[in-house]
């Protein structure tokens, strides 16, 4: 067992960053909230640089990579807020819905009652018929609520349901970062904040739930089985919510102005929690998995 | 990202489960909590079963006696022995836990003869006397002196919290060498025969109605210059290397055992029919995502230290932030499962609610852990 990031891995990630960082890092972001819209062209960019292909097999087109490396790329694309529907696309190349895997179709998905940038995109899957717009409170993700249509199997793929877990992961790690930075830089009663036990504790606090979310991710990555990814869901989202509201906190009065990006990240962690569908079913999901075959913990 | 055993670890398993299978139905009933000697005497026979069958110091290198086992074998061993119900171990932690590997890291050749046999044939306990009345979490303000005298130390003060003192054979001493050094820089290394003159034990009783450690009164014991490992006024260097060990390692079977309670719980909830209260479901839910993420944890650190060679990082304070509070919710979701059977202490998991109230406490508190997760690992300026 070797329970760690192998080099290729390691090399993934950095190579998605990168990318990421480069064709969308701050301006990039800050201009996105300013003029709201799907860019089209770094869709087709992330198409072209595999992130929907990445799981078709290369004799597809694909990239041929697992689960593992799909979730380090969502934890990259979660650090720098990503905008879009990806994770839906992503999973429709997966399908072979023809021109998602390249970026040239915009595929979205019903997923937990919404659905994410209906009006750019040019697939929707799942029933969004009498969809009805949101003022969405996150100004990167334009959202349509869906009546339930009935039929009970409202349960999000357990797939979209990690991988937003790895978005969640990428966030709460940024904005640990945010904050320490943050916390290291500006200074009260003549010391900066961070030097107070206070203000300390609630960084290191970000930081554990962080590395335990990230323990938890990673394995169902590993796994893919719905046990695991129920329990990275409940410690991600938990990492990304309270990681951004903790950022929020030590950022003060500035953590509360819009041209901070603590609330995107905080906006865009409640969207996702949302998205993975309704906490209860993870919750009981483990609390039946206690009632089940005692070897089952072997695992 | 690798889950999945090699054969040869698959091998180690199956072997060592075959082993507890067939050594654990002959051991000895389990003594009563209250009966120190008899404590001592299991441990150590506990302790003398796993050296014979050659699983003793698996996780100490080679050169020290120790097994030299990778850190996933050494994972495999707790984890195995924790499901098959082996013995824990108990009056044996502070001689392989803290004061073996500071000796196989830091002492002489002499000292590493004298000492480590002992400890992994279990011969000898040892006990640890660092913590002081007035040097708990900032144990660098400790007091208790030595002064040299001829060929030997003349140590005077107090210590505090020491497990198995009163059945220990040596205690890993940290005394003051220079008060006029920087705080960190006069504190010496000392192993203090504790059968020595001048040594008084008196037992503290836990809030569990428990005697699991004691104050240690030290009256011009007299330590031989030979039993310091390390230089003089080096001690808490030597010390650092302990305290790493600690909390690298020493969870990993309470971890398995939580996982097992949590099961427990949830069949004793169907039982009682307050498996019907969702909020209580819920609970269990949520607690046995906590509990997989603390195993993942785990394998996750473990992975990192087979990467590192074999040194616990600050890793180990992450994960005891988040093991020590997740212990405390399991118990308090069990007195949840008990309603007015919570109250009583003859019922399972009472007196275990009552004991994992010292997790935030002892080997660091949780706010010293965020301390240190904060300055060592996020790079935050130290406060004042």
């Amino acid at each position: 067992m070797h329970f760690q990031l192998t080099d290729d891995q390691r090399a993934l990630r950095g190579g998605v960053r990168e990318l990421f960082e480069g064709r969308f890092g701050r301006e990039a972001l800050r201009a996105a909230v300013d003029s709201p819209g799907l860019d089209r062209a770094l869709w087709r960019e992330l198409g072209e640089a595999g992130l929907f292909a990445l799981r078709l097999p290369e004799a597809e087109g694909g990239v041929g990579l697992g689960l593992p490396e799909a979730v380090l790329a969502f934890e990259e694309a979660g650090r720098v807020l990503l905008p879009g529907p990806v994770v839906a696309t992503h999973l429709a190349a997966c399908s072979r819905v023809p021109g998602a895997a390249t970026g040239e179709t915009v595929v979205t998905a019903v997923q937990g009652g919404l659905v994410e940038w209906l009006d750019e995109a040019d697939v929707v899957r799942g029933d969004a018929s009498g969809a009805e717009p949101l003022r969405s409170v996150d100004p990167l993700t334009p959202l349509h609520r869906v009546p339930d249509h009935g039929g009970g199997g409202s349960s999000t793929d357990p797939v979209a349901v990690l991988l937003t877990a790895a978005e969640q992961l990428g966030s709460a790690s940024r904005t640990c970062e945010l904050a320490v930075q943050h916390a290291r830089a500006r200074e009260q009663f003549g010391q900066p904040i961070g030097a107070f036990q206070a203000v300390k504790h609630l960084c290191a606090d970000m930081l554990v739930r962080v590395e335990t979310a990230r323990a938890a991710v990673y394995a169902a990555a590993v796994t893919a089985d719905p046990r695991d990814i129920a329990a990275a869901r409940l410690l991600a989202d938990e990492a990304a919510v309270r990681g951004a509201r903790d950022c929020l906190q030590v950022h003060g009065g500035m953590g509360f102005t819009w041209e901070s990006d603590v609330h995107l990240h905080l906006k865009r962690a409640w969207v996702r929690s949302c998205r993975s569908g309704d906490v209860t079913e993870s919750e009981e999901t483990l609390a039946g998995d206690l009632l089940a075959d005692r070897e089952a913990m072997a695992a | 990202m690798d889950l999945t055993y090699t054969p040869e670890e698959e091998d180690f398993r199956a072997r060592l489960r075959e082993w507890l299978a067939k050594v654990l139905p002959a051991l000895p009933p389990k003594p009563s909590p209250a009966d120190w000697p008899a404590r001592r005497a299991y441990d150590l026979g506990w302790q003398r079963t796993l050296y014979d069958a050659g699983y003793a110091g698996l996780h100490w290198p080679a050169d020290a006696g120790g097994q030299g086992a990778t850190p996933t074998q050494h994972l495999i061993f707790l984890e195995e022995t924790e499901r098959a119900g082996a013995p824990y171990v108990g009056a044996n932690f502070v001689g392989l836990l803290h004061a073996g590997p500071t000796i196989a890291a830091e002492g002489t050749p002499e000292q590493r003869a004298r000492w480590l046999p002992p400890i992994l044939r279990g011969k000898e306990v040892w006990c640890q006397g660092f913590s002081e009345p007035d040097a708990g979490s900032d144990l660098a303000a400790l007091r208790t002196r030595a002064r040299r005298d001829g060929d030997a130390y003349v140590v005077s003060g107090s210590k505090i919290w020491t497990s198995h003192a009163e059945v220990a054979d040596w205690c890993e001493l940290l005394v003051r060498t220079d008060p006029q050094a920087p705080r960190h820089r006069g504190i010496t290394w000392l192993a203090m025969p504790m059968d020595a003159p001048g040594i008084t034990v008196r037992p503290l009783t836990t809030l569990a109605g428990s005697a699991e450690f004691a104050e240690v009164f030290l009256d011009e014991v007299r330590v031989p210059v030979s039993h310091r490992v390390g230089e003089e006024n080096d001690g808490w260097r030597v010390t650092m290397v302990t305290l790493s060990f600690e909390r690298g390692t020493a969870f990993v079977g309470e971890v398995v055992a939580c996982r097992r309670v949590l099961g427990e719980l949830a069949r004793e909830a169907r039982k009682n029919g307050r498996w019907d209260d969702p909020v209580l479901r819920r609970r269990l839910g949520r607690l046995n995502a906590e509990f997989r993420a603390l195993w993942r944890l785990t394998q996750w650190n473990v992975g990192e230290a087979e990467r590192k060679s074999g040194v616990p990082g600050v890793g180990g304070s992450v994960f005891k932030l988040r093991y020590s509070h997740a212990r405390q919710e399991l118990y308090d979701a069990a007195a949840d499962v008990l309603g007015v059977e919570a109250l009583d202490l003859g019922r399972s998991w009472v007196p275990e609610r009552l004991s994992s109230l010292s997790y935030t406490i002892a080997a660091g508190t949780s706010q010293i852990q965020r301390n240190i997760v904060a300055e060592r690992i996020l790079g935050l300026p130290k406060g004042r």
